[in-house]
């Protein structure tokens, strides 16, 4: 795909992305075969080796696209709040995993998750940041949600988001708003991109364009009108998936959004199947992430959710997101290997 | 042991459901996705497809070739001549300043021109290039033409340019083109494809904005597939564009250029029509100006220079220049009488040089006055007092009447604009207009063409046209459209008795001939060429009582502002009439002076189709003459 976008040029994106992919596959193999209770005990080093970076960002980070939200190691730049996901769901796991069942839905051993989820969301956030934001507060009450919480304390969140939504458009214009203007311009686009198609709107109105163009069977490959004449923003990244369905038609980009279901449903039968509640809890999280990578992004590209610069997984151009990915599956892959091993 | 393995069993129990929950509501959000995407991609595919060719395909409008125009005999006198031009289109990833600076180095661009064509761009939120340079020399074009592969974005062109060949000669009837202004915009919607076209040139003035429509063309469009930043990537169609109409004019641009060249040094108009048709063979308005500046963009300082000029060479005098008729008017008074049957041609007044009505004295040009004048005396050397005297007879209703019945003040129905309609006084206009009561002394006034009537040179060739064939002549400027004649309706009778008619016929032709004529040292001498016609010298200051006896204060002695407007209107030949002509040179002094023999020129010229031969001028005349068309000569060969 990435050949296509670069216009039949292998050497521009497909082959480092190629040669990432295989490097990125022995790692998630190595991590695959690694003891889930090493895992286990890396946890919260992860979780607040997290939080460090996080904080890290704020102070010294790399600017990239109008966000902070980049760190330098040398040549090597990367976003902690990748680190910060699984470190949170590696974290919830054995929290819930320690905890006694039937403390589970006491006011007091709720609180204390919630402040984990909030805490690097509350970092993101200003990042500017809203999509991971958003992605991590889902997951972690997820997770929470996965590991028995009552049902009441659920029922109370759906009420409280749209009054938390309030206060973020009410905060609009005032010296305590919330979310950057940026963000607010971005909901603006996602309500209304008819509105100035050429300026914010722009990638929306020709990404459904492109997607709309495709019809059922695509145009063909390396045929995406759109694609190949740059109509396209981000073609190589963020809206790769709009290339495909262009190209291959709702018959690829259904296709895909199927290979990525049979991957979530393996992810959930191997949860439920596996025997050590920590390998479970984690499974099921990953695999929400992974979930809420292709979710955000293809709701984004076909107009159903703001544009928040979140990659679909495993197919777009970037190295962080890739190896993040993979390291995803790394350690699910341990947790299911190690299904049967249960602590005492 | 017991009893915590059932609280497992139940706790893997509630987590199988909890996960049963969460892997359905995922699938559910992917269900809603592929609703999206059904959405978009099956059912609204057709608009889709429609938006992404609309994307693709990129419609260039191709610019119509403006119709050519051409002379009486097929002369050019406007085409589209080439222009070597670069345009400029901004590239991705292009170093526009290098761009230029490397440009630069092939024909100079000043720092100044740089920045603003950087600016241009920049500002522009389409992808469509701009001019750089134009008017280019084959070689200067050839250098970028050969560097090209080194200059990414830079459009070399020939690009046609509207050219007048006439320059000054015939600025004014045919006009200029330009680029559409705000004002214009009326004219045009929104949608109007010619809107599209960079720097597209309408006509502006003269004949150019009177049948721009014709002129125009309609515009051609090129198909082409483009990618985001607008570049060609090829060609998928093209529908020709097709040029405007040509249009013969009626103008006869020899005699044309040799009017402008005989009053070159007065301000002054002249019409001449051809008496067959109603043609104008000659509009000509000096000063003037070079149509072909104003399509290369005037500048400032020649724009003000050509504005604020004292003689208007921005106006087309012949058309909207309103005069006093003088004495001019006389004819038409006359016609009025005789129609009325209220004075015969042999009736006699006393001219003593003034005229008494209620103790005001109206004065002759002549002071001693004429004495004992006639009907065809009081033409030939347009004695005022008669014409007190009929106009007092006739009144102010019918001489009016008579007078749009030559077509004085009514505009004259031609392509062009700034057209006057001049005025001839009534009664009631008098009370509209200045809320007065209309005096017997205001009529006395407009007997001799003075006081409130106005004309303009065309209306005064169209009634000395109608007084010569007795036929409703209406002049035009258009001969042929694309070489299609345009039709000539018959033309009707004025309804004047032929009768009358020959007695100011008669009465104009010994203002030429006679001894004692206003005009007769411009006569001529060959039988088929003799000219019939009438002086008049309009006043446009009062000359009080007191200057009136100590003696008037010539017009060479006046400043020039206040000097009379000399005109002269007559035809030729006097049998057989063939051409009017209508003569004004502003503060020129005496008609029977100043504008007498230039209309004699013209109307020689007209006649002869050449340079007029000196033998048909009186022997006492010769040398002077021969002395201006000698000057005359050697000027319309050089140009």
């Amino acid at each position: 795909m990435l050949y296509s976008v670069a216009d039949g040029d292998y050497d521009k994106w497909a082959k480092p992305q190629l040669e990432r992919f295989i490097f990125g596959f022995f790692i998630m193999l190595i991590m695959g075969f690694i003891n889930i209770d090493f895992w286990r005990t890396c946890s919260p080093f992860l979780y607040f080796f997290g939080i460090i970076l996080l904080l890290c960002v704020l102070f010294v980070g790399d600017y990239g696209g109008g966000a902070k939200r980049w760190l330098e190691l040398g040549t090597f730049r990367f976003q902690p709040s990748e680190i910060m996901k699984v470190g949170l769901i590696m974290f919830l796991s054995i929290y819930y995993d320690w905890l006694k069942p039937s403390n589970t839905s006491k006011l007091f051993w709720v609180i204390i998750p919630l402040f984990l989820i909030i805490l690097p969301a509350a970092l993101i956030i200003p990042q500017p940041d809203l999509g991971t934001g958003t992605i991590i507060i889902m997951t972690g009450f997820t997770m929470m949600f996965a590991a028995g919480v009552h049902y009441f304390y659920f029922i109370i969140i759906i009420f409280l988001i749209p009054a938390f939504l309030a206060l973020i458009f009410y905060s609009r214009g005032t010296n305590w708003q919330l979310v950057n203007d940026y963000q607010f311009n971005r909901i603006d686009t996602f309500l209304n991109p008819g509105k100035d198609p050429l300026g914010d709107g722009y990638q929306i109105t020709q990404s459904k364009i492109a997607l709309g163009s495709g019809g059922f069977e695509g145009k063909g490959f390396m045929q995406g009108s759109q694609s190949q004449l740059d109509f396209l923003p981000y073609k190589h990244t963020d809206f790769i998936f709009t290339t495909i369905a262009e190209e291959f038609g709702f018959f690829g980009g259904v296709g895909l959004l199927l290979i990525y279901s049979i991957m979530i449903i393996f992810c959930i039968y191997s949860s439920y199947k596996n025997r050590n509640r920590f390998g479970s809890l984690l499974t099921i999280g990953l695999s929400t992430i992974f979930f809420s990578y292709f979710f955000v992004n293809i709701a984004a590209v076909t107009g159903m959710a703001p544009v928040t610069g979140v990659p679909l997984p495993l197919i777009s151009y970037g190295g962080s997101a890739m190896l993040t990915v993979l390291g995803i599956f790394g350690l699910i892959q341990s947790a299911h290997v190690h299904r049967l091993i249960k602590r005492e | 042991m017991e009893i915590s393995s059932f609280k497992k069993n139940i706790l893997e129990k509630k987590y199988g459901r909890r996960s049963f929950l969460i892997g359905s509501s995922q699938l559910l959000l992917v269900g809603l996705l592929v609703g999206q995407m059904r959405q978009i991609q099956l059912n609204e595919n057709e608009k889709y497809k429609l938006l992404a060719d609309e994307n693709r395909i990129d419609i260039e409008i191709l610019p119509p070739l403006r119709g050519i125009i051409f002379d009486k005999n097929g002369i050019i006198l406007a085409k589209n001549k080439e222009n070597y031009r670069i345009r400029i289109l901004r590239e991705k990833n292009i170093n526009l300043s290098e761009l230029i600076d490397n440009f630069s180095q092939l024909i100079n661009i000043s720092k100044e021109r740089k920045n603003e064509i950087i600016q241009k761009l920049e500002n522009k939120r389409f992808n469509t290039p701009i001019v750089i340079v134009e008017n280019l020399g084959w070689n200067d074009f050839m250098k970028v033409l050969v560097n090209l592969p080194s200059l990414p974005g830079i459009i070399p062109e020939i690009d046609l340019k509207r050219h007048y060949t006439q320059k000054e000669i015939l600025a004014h009837t045919l006009g200029y083109v330009g680029v559409i202004s705000p004002k214009d915009l009326k004219e045009f919607s929104n949608n109007d494809p010619i809107m599209q076209i960079e720097d597209f040139k309408i006509g502006k003035v003269g004949i150019e904005k009177g049948l721009d429509k014709y002129l125009r063309g309609q515009v051609g469009l090129g198909k082409y597939e483009v990618n985001a930043s607008g570049k060609i990537v090829r060609k998928l169609g093209e529908e020709a564009s097709s040029p405007g109409k040509n249009l013969h004019l009626t103008i006869d641009s020899n005699l044309q250029k040799f009017t402008m060249l005989r009053i070159k040094e007065y301000s002054a108009s002249i019409v001449v029509i051809d008496l067959a048709s109603g043609a104008i063979i000659c509009m000509a308005s000096n000063p003037s100006f070079n149509p072909n500046q104003f399509v290369e963009g005037i500048s400032k300082k020649d724009w003000n220079i050509l504005l604020e000029s004292k003689n208007q060479p921005l106006a087309n005098k012949a058309i909207s220049g309103n005069y006093p008729p003088g004495s001019t008017f006389k004819m038409i008074v006359a016609i009025a009488a005789l129609e009325a049957n209220l004075i015969g041609e042999e009736e006699l007044f006393d001219c003593k040089g003034f005229y008494e009505l209620e103790e005001r004295k109206f004065h002759c040009w002549k002071y001693s006055g004429h004495g004992i004048t006639n009907l065809s005396k009081g033409i030939e050397e347009s004695c005022d007092v008669y014409f007190y005297n009929l106009a007092e007879r006739v009144g102010i209703e019918k001489i009016a009447n008579l007078a749009k019945k030559f077509g004085l003040g009514i505009s004259p129905i031609l392509p062009l604009s700034g057209i006057s309609k001049g005025l001839i006084p009534t009664k009631s206009w008098k009370k509209v207009y200045k809320n007065e009561t209309w005096f017997t002394g205001d009529t006395l006034n407009s007997g001799i063409g003075q006081g409130f009537i106005l004309s303009t040179p065309i209306q005064i060739a169209i009634m000395t046209a109608r007084i010569a064939t007795g036929l409703q002549i209406n002049p035009f400027l258009i001969k042929a459209i694309d070489g299609r004649p345009i039709k000539n309706n018959k033309k009707q009778s004025l309804g004047i008795s032929e009768n009358t008619l020959n007695i100011i016929r008669k009465a104009m032709f010994g203002v030429v001939n006679n001894k004692k004529g206003t005009a007769f040292d411009s006569r001529t001498i060959s039988e088929n060429k003799l000219i019939a016609g009438k002086t008049g010298t309009s006043q446009i200051r009062q000359i009080s009582e007191e200057e009136r006896n100590m003696g008037i204060i010539k017009n060479e002695d006046l400043p020039r502002h206040q000097r009379d407007h000399a005109l002269f209107t007559g035809y030729a030949p006097f049998t057989k009439p063939k051409y009017s002509v209508s003569v004004v040179v502003e503060h020129g002094g005496g008609g029977g002076k100043v504008a007498a023999p230039i209309a004699r020129d013209i109307l020689l010229y007209a006649l002869s189709g050449a340079i007029p031969s000196i033998q048909e001028y009186p022997i006492e005349k010769r040398n002077d003459i021969n002395l201006i068309l000698k000057n005359i000569k050697k000027e319309m060969i050089s140009t």
